[in-house]
């Protein structure tokens, strides 16, 4: 909490507990708010909560250890794919959420280690190469494991995943509360996808400022040094990929199951480069930025899709720019303007244990 | 052996391609140590201005030779792709020259997905056919092996393209800047090379192979679209990779040698996997190379630097 009051502008600084309620009451009445403009929108910020559980998890590999990774998606695919593995009628088997989430998570880990192994080695620009190329092999065989043997169902997808169900609660229905009162389902999507957002954040809270969250900061800042003063960055590295893929899968699971549905095409390189984009915008190794960034750039396309697609309609009479033609856009001119303007993101990182001197260049990584 | 003898030669006419682009990226590496993520996006803004300009001559003079045509279409897509390759370094790399290490790489990204999205702005979602001006009738040299005239043609001008590089590097004073420069910039710039010059100038120079090698492909596969510069822009730097990046003759041997990996395991990969994988997973193999060379020998084969340099 005490991270995420810098990313209220003004009051943050001065009154952080104000901040704080400000951002309680916002989080928790921000689907109530959005309900105001219409069902979608509260679909839209269950969305974001997703995306802010992989710009966290992302956060950890690339902000706090400092490893470029650009298939992070796959982690988010092996999370979705095992749910609808193991929930949906496509292997008719269903297993309990409680199950499967683990699973989804552990699955998810198992990747990212198997990635980090051949890649330990590999600094920076050749890093975030493989990864990409992982990425790519995962969606490659998402979309041809249905021959000869079905596994994936290839480009059309898994179809009716279980919903989430929380000890017999069934997520997807409506809540009734009275007989004229009930609570749409995206609500309670969006307090429990809020839990798990506001869990992640308590413990990556605690694991930047652990034994873990140091070396790892040591090691991004200078690996030799690192290694000098008797951290194994071997093993960081592998814990970074592999708790940066743990968030990636359970997000990924969440998605699975709140969507119904998984196929490749969600998972292309795109969207590795908006979650990156996310943590570039908000602030590199940095949890409100994170925050943030996935909140303004999972919000902002879908705003433009309202506002510019009528604007366009009015002034050239044609639509020109089509919504995912503005998002694309918006996310490569703002992965490119913050590099060459704001490098170190709208919430710049505060360098917890550099000294004064050293703080400038650690705000600009 | 007729099979053989097939995948060896699409293999060849592949693998030249990937060479030229190759090329670019590792001219630009050599120089900057920056991975040009937006190179393969160059590809594809030359191939796509090419076709722009022959459906434009053909609507003009529907009469023009197909010599002249893919020319003049050279000839535009060219200058269009140099000045694209100018504006991104001058623009972008360029500020970014001591930034943290991460900086120019995402932007570098961003760059890439910018011309895509620009290009899909300007040409549509679609798959574009590429009209093949020379004919593409196979021949056969030998019972059973086909190669089309386009196959030759894009053989032999990589050749000579490849050749002429060479001899610009090795012969030429901007050559002989851009080693020096490549080998260490304070001391280039103190011996009086202009060394943004000659940055800008490799820039240039990848580009314009970009828009070779851009045409080529997309007359190759008769089809051009906005995001057919991705696959061959990530197989060409594997290429790269291959060959020991930084290294012209690496990334030549390199590419050669990747489009004969994938022309021989896109057609045995069935035998291989007992029918279990098939031709679809032809674009793993760069990424299975590439992983290989990182791990067992990140030098390349013929490079000399160190891949901790990031």
């Amino acid at each position: 909490m005490n991270e995420l009051v810098s990313a209220v502008p003004w009051l943050g600084k001065r009154n952080p507990m104000a901040a704080r309620w400000l951002i309680i009451i916002l989080a928790l009445a921000a689907p109530i708010i959005a309900w105001q403009f219409g069902r979608s929108w509260v679909r839209i910020l269950d969305f974001a909560l997703l995306y802010m559980m992989l710009a966290l998890g992302l956060n950890l590999v690339v902000g706090f250890a400092g490893l470029l990774d650009l298939g992070y998606i796959a982690f988010y695919a092996v999370g979705a794919y095992t749910f609808a593995f193991l929930a949906s009628p496509h292997f008719d088997v269903h297993l309990p959420f409680w199950i499967v989430l683990p699973l989804g998570a552990a699955f998810a880990a198992l990747a990212g280690i198997m990635l980090g192994f051949p890649v330990l080695r590999l600094r920076g620009d050749y890093l975030a190469i493989v990864t990409l190329g992982f990425g790519e092999i995962i969606r490659i065989f998402m979309l041809n494991l249905n021959y000869p043997v079905n596994i994936t169902n290839g480009p059309q997808g898994i179809n009716m995943i279980d919903p989430i169900n929380l000890f017999g609660w069934d997520l997807s229905r409506n809540l009734q509360v009275t007989e004229t009162f009930s609570i749409n389902s995206l609500f309670l999507y969006y307090y429990f996808f809020l839990l798990c957002v506001a869990g992640s954040i308590l413990f990556i809270q605690r694991l930047q400022i652990s034994r873990v969250g140091r070396a790892w900061a040591a090691m991004r800042d200078d690996e030799l040094a690192a290694k000098a003063i008797g951290i194994n960055t071997r093993n960081m590295k592998l814990l970074a990929f592999s708790l940066g893929a743990t968030f990636g899968g359970v997000a990924g699971a969440l998605f699975g199951a709140f969507q119904g549905f998984v196929s490749p095409e969600s998972f292309s390189l795109m969207e590795s480069i908006a979650v990156l984009t996310m943590v570039v915008f908000g602030g590199m190794g940095n949890i409100a930025g994170a925050i943030v960034g996935a909140f303004v750039l999972a919000l902002l396309p879908e705003i433009l899709r309202d506002v510019a697609v009528p604007l366009q309609q009015t002034l050239f009479g044609t639509v020109i720019l089509d919504p995912e033609v503005l998002r694309m856009l918006l996310l490569s001119l703002a992965m490119i303007l913050m590099m060459l303007l704001r490098p170190s993101g709208m919430i710049p990182a505060r360098a917890r244990y550099a000294h004064a001197e050293n703080m400038k260049r650690e705000g600009a990584q | 052996m007729e099979t053989l003898i097939q995948q060896l030669i699409n293999g060849l006419v592949i693998g030249s391609v990937y060479a030229l682009i190759a090329l670019g990226y590792t001219m630009v590496y050599g120089i900057l140590g920056l991975i040009n993520f937006a190179h393969g996006d160059v590809l594809m803004v030359g191939a796509l201005t090419a076709l722009q300009t022959m459906m434009f001559l053909m609507g003009v003079a529907p009469g023009m030779s197909p010599v002249y045509m893919l020319t003049i279409a050279l000839m535009v897509a060219i200058p269009v792709c140099i000045t694209l390759g100018f504006l991104m370094e001058r623009l972008a790399y360029r500020r970014l020259r001591n930034a943290p290490r991460l900086a120019p790489l995402i932007t570098a990204i961003g760059m890439s997905f910018l011309l895509q999205t620009v290009a899909m702005i300007l040409w549509g979602r679609n798959y574009h056919t590429f009209p093949q001006l020379i004919s593409t009738t196979p021949m056969q040299p030998i019972e059973g092996v086909f190669i089309t005239p386009v196959q030759v043609i894009i053989i032999a001008a990589s050749a000579a393209i490849m050749i002429g590089l060479s001899l610009l590097v090795t012969r030429t004073r901007i050559g002989r800047a851009m080693r020096a420069t490549a080998e260490n910039h304070r001391v280039a710039s103190l011996m009086g090379v202009d060394t943004n010059a000659v940055i800008a100038f490799t820039f240039v120079v990848g580009a314009a192979l970009a828009a070779v090698a851009g045409v080529m492909y997309a007359s190759n596969y008769g089809i051009a679209h906005y995001g057919m510069g991705f696959m061959p822009g990530l197989k060409a730097f594997t290429a790269a990779v291959l060959g020991g990046i930084g290294n012209l003759g690496g990334a030549m041997l390199g590419g050669i040698m990747l489009g004969l990996v994938e022309s021989f395991g896109a057609g045995y990969i069935e035998h291989l996997t007992f029918g279990f994988l098939n031709s679809s997973y032809q674009d793993i193999f760069a990424f299975i190379i590439l992983g290989l060379v990182l791990i067992f020998k990140p030098t390349g084969l013929l490079g000399e630097r160190v891949s901790d340099r990031a």
